[in-house]
């Protein structure tokens, strides 16, 4: 078991052929996850990577079944790989481009929302489940098998926090990249009662950053709802007020979205919160130990 | 991306926003002459900076002659703004807005933003006009009306009335005026990418009339490309220079007053280097994330731009490879000492896609002042070591 993909599931790839997409569909079919086709408008019928390359969505879930997108695209045509990948039915799409308007993303999100189409991203790594399904350009070989579930706005500190679990001899479950732009898919309050009722997932590791509220709503939700333990960091802790973080949604503005409101809120529900994102590793450990 | 208020008059002016009549001017003698062109015997000299509080900080004037306009003028052109929005270094004023004077009966405050929960555009209004918004916010936030509206149906006649019927808007002549500017303000941030409109303080005249006294707009970078007539109004006067020049690189740089340069993979691990450097008494100079595209040739620019704070006594290179290869930042490093005068330690971290070639490659180059770090915990360490021996 694991969260919202596993071996079996089939995935397509949206911008196949183009130069990120073949990178990293290439390093995903490596890892072992199950690419059964892509798709690149006018390059329906070639085959690339060994798989098939298909027009459209459609003709791609028809043809093989799939039920999970990587989407590749360039920025301004994000929102209509989107809109298509809902309108054929896709069930997950993982958006891993960067740069995408807030406009658009706003648009593609509320049309696969009424589809019933989960996002994760968009500016992301993606989502792995360790030894058996990456789709994303997280470095595989970091995430070993285990029973941590990992939620991270940052790329790069997702793989900073499973190496570390890793490391101190646990493992990941599922991590799951959410990324840290204005308006994202699945976030914490999402992921979490999965991971909460996932039996493969005994402990969970949760990075946010400054700006917005997701990690306070995470954290009136675990104090309700979640008995595994949680560990986690907030990035930001020594930015200064009004100056924009690398994510477009990574601003304190106002004194709203600060390190310390959100450190306290999730104290205050229970959760374990490191203040360098060092001593990950270690926390979870100690919280893991402790549930023994 | 922001605007000056007589840039975003103009893009007003296009939709049928009501706005005061100005003209902006360079030098005090263009003032008196925008003064005449516009009549009357009342003008306003406003300083054009990109930031709000304006007022308050000295650079809003009231003329009652032409030679006040000039003399206002004189002073607030070159005058360094501060304002609560500036921080405290303040802002160069290079151009002033000359507009006619207003027959103000009530201050309003009218906005625009994204609401993230709700994940669409929420607009805030307020009787409150003419105060600092986040005072109002913080002390009664009951005064700031919110009406979130979702995209896909637009601005509503039924929003509107909401606005007007909580501002206490009862006239229905004013509430017809109130409600389509409100609607032509909805466009304008639809249309335009708008990352903020802000219009602080919207009057009512005398006779009724609803007029943005201010405007404040920022918009969407990552939407800018599709929008030429905005690239235009970008001034590059009004941006930090070591910032574009970083983020012409592909690099994301903002300069802080701390000692240890940083130069990360990722906005959230660069954010995290930085609070553990802090954690472990030392202070951050920067925060710098270079990309997903980054290779040799940023890398070196990195440390260009790095070294050219004085107050940088180490720099930690905190490298956890992705996208990113490690060995292309260690190729970086190499160039960047070669082109570059590196002349304090350089702790470098590199972990993740190809980092034992990278290690190999420091190794062979076997550079002095370059130490190798095994994590995050002991790079921070060793870089805050540095700094205080420094």
């Amino acid at each position: 078991m694991s969260i919202l993909v596993n071996s079996s599931t089939k995935v397509i790839v949206q911008g196949f052929t183009g130069k990120e997409g073949s990178f990293h569909a290439e390093q995903c079919i490596a890892y072992g996850t199950n690419i059964v086709g892509g798709v690149t408008p006018n390059k329906g019928g070639d085959v690339h990577l060994g798989k098939p390359v298909f027009n459209t969505v459609k003709e791609a879930v028809e043809a093989t079944g799939a039920t999970v997108s990587m989407i590749f695209v360039p920025p301004i045509f994000v929102s209509d790989a989107i809109m298509e990948a809902a309108d054929a039915g896709i069930e997950l799409a993982v958006i891993i481009t960067e740069g995408a308007p807030v406009k658009d993303i706003m648009f593609a999100k509320s049309y696969a929302k009424k589809n019933h189409m989960k996002t994760i991203g968009p500016n992301c790594p993606g989502i792995i489940t360790a030894e058996e399904c990456k789709i994303g350009i997280m470095p595989g070989s970091i995430f070993k098998k285990g029973r941590v579930g990992l939620i991270s706005k940052s790329g790069t500190l997702t793989y900073e926090g499973a190496n570390q679990v890793c490391k101190e001899g646990h493992g990941i479950s599922t991590a799951v990249g959410i990324g840290g732009d204005p308006i994202i898919g699945l976030s914490y309050k999402q992921l979490l009662p999965m991971f909460e009722a996932d039996p493969d997932t005994d402990a969970i590791v949760m990075i946010g950053e400054i700006g917005g509220d997701l990690e306070i709503q995470a954290a009136e939700f675990i104090k309700k709802n979640i008995t595994k333990p949680v560990v986690a960091f907030i990035a930001g802790q020594s930015a200064p007020k009004g100056k924009r973080m690398g994510h477009a949604g990574a601003i304190v503005s106002g004194g709203a979205g600060t390190a310390k409101e959100k450190m306290d809120a999730l104290e205050a529900a229970g959760v374990t919160v490191v203040v360098s994102p060092a001593d990950i590793g270690k926390a979870v450990k100690e919280v893991l130990e402790r549930e023994e | 991306m922001n605007i000056h208020e007589y840039q975003a008059k103009e893009i007003f002016k296009t939709y049928g926003i009501p706005t005061p009549r100005g003209i902006v001017a360079n030098t005090p003698e263009e003032a008196v002459q925008n003064a005449k062109e516009l009549g009357g015997n009342l003008w306003v000299v406003k300083a054009q900076i990109h930031a709000g509080g304006r007022g308050l900080g000295g650079g809003v004037k009231l003329a009652k002659s032409l030679d006040e306009v000039k003399k206002l003028a004189d002073e607030i052109l070159g005058m360094t703004l501060v304002t609560h929005q500036t921080g405290p270094e303040g802002k160069l004023v290079q151009k002033v807005y000359i507009e006619e004077g207003a027959d103000i009966k009530d201050e309003l405050y009218l906005g625009i933003t994204l609401d993230r929960a709700k994940e669409m555009p929420v607009i805030m209004a307020s009787t409150e006009g003419g105060m600092e918004i986040e005072k109002v916010a913080e002390e009664s936030p009951e005064k700031i009306i919110k009406v979130a509206v979702d995209p896909t149906i637009g601005f509503q006649a039924f929003h509107g009335r909401e606005l007007v019927f909580r501002l206490g808007i009862l006239d229905k002549e004013e509430q017809r005026k109130f409600i389509n500017f409100a609607k032509l303000l909805f466009d304008v941030y639809m249309d335009k990418d708008g990352e903020m409109i802000e219009i602080n303080p919207l009057i009512k005249t005398g006779s009724g009339d609803f007029i943005a006294l201010d405007a404040k707009m920022g918009f969407d970078d990552s939407a800018i490309g599709r929008h030429h007539e905005l690239e235009e109004m970008r001034d590059l006067s009004e941006e930090d220079p070591d910032e574009r020049e970083a983020s012409r690189h592909g690099l994301s740089y903002i300069s802080l007053d701390g000692e240890i340069g940083c130069m990360v993979n990722g906005a959230g691990l660069a954010m995290g280097t930085m609070d553990t450097i802090n954690y472990m008494g030392g202070s951050p100079a920067n925060f710098l994330d270079v990309g997903g595209k980054a290779n040799a040739i940023t890398v070196a620019k990195g440390f260009e731009i790095i070294l050219k704070n004085p107050n940088v006594k180490a720099i930690f290179v905190n490298i956890f490879g992705g996208i990113v290869r490690c060995d292309r930042i260690a190729e970086g490093i190499l160039e960047a000492t070669k082109k570059v005068d590196v002349h304090v330690p350089v702790i470098v971290r590199l972990d993740g896609t190809n980092a034992e070639e990278a290690a190999q490659i420091l190794k062979n180059a076997n550079i002095s002042n370059v130490i190798a770090a095994t994590d995050l915990a002991d790079g921070a360490k060793k870089a805050v070591e540095a700094a205080e021996q420094a």
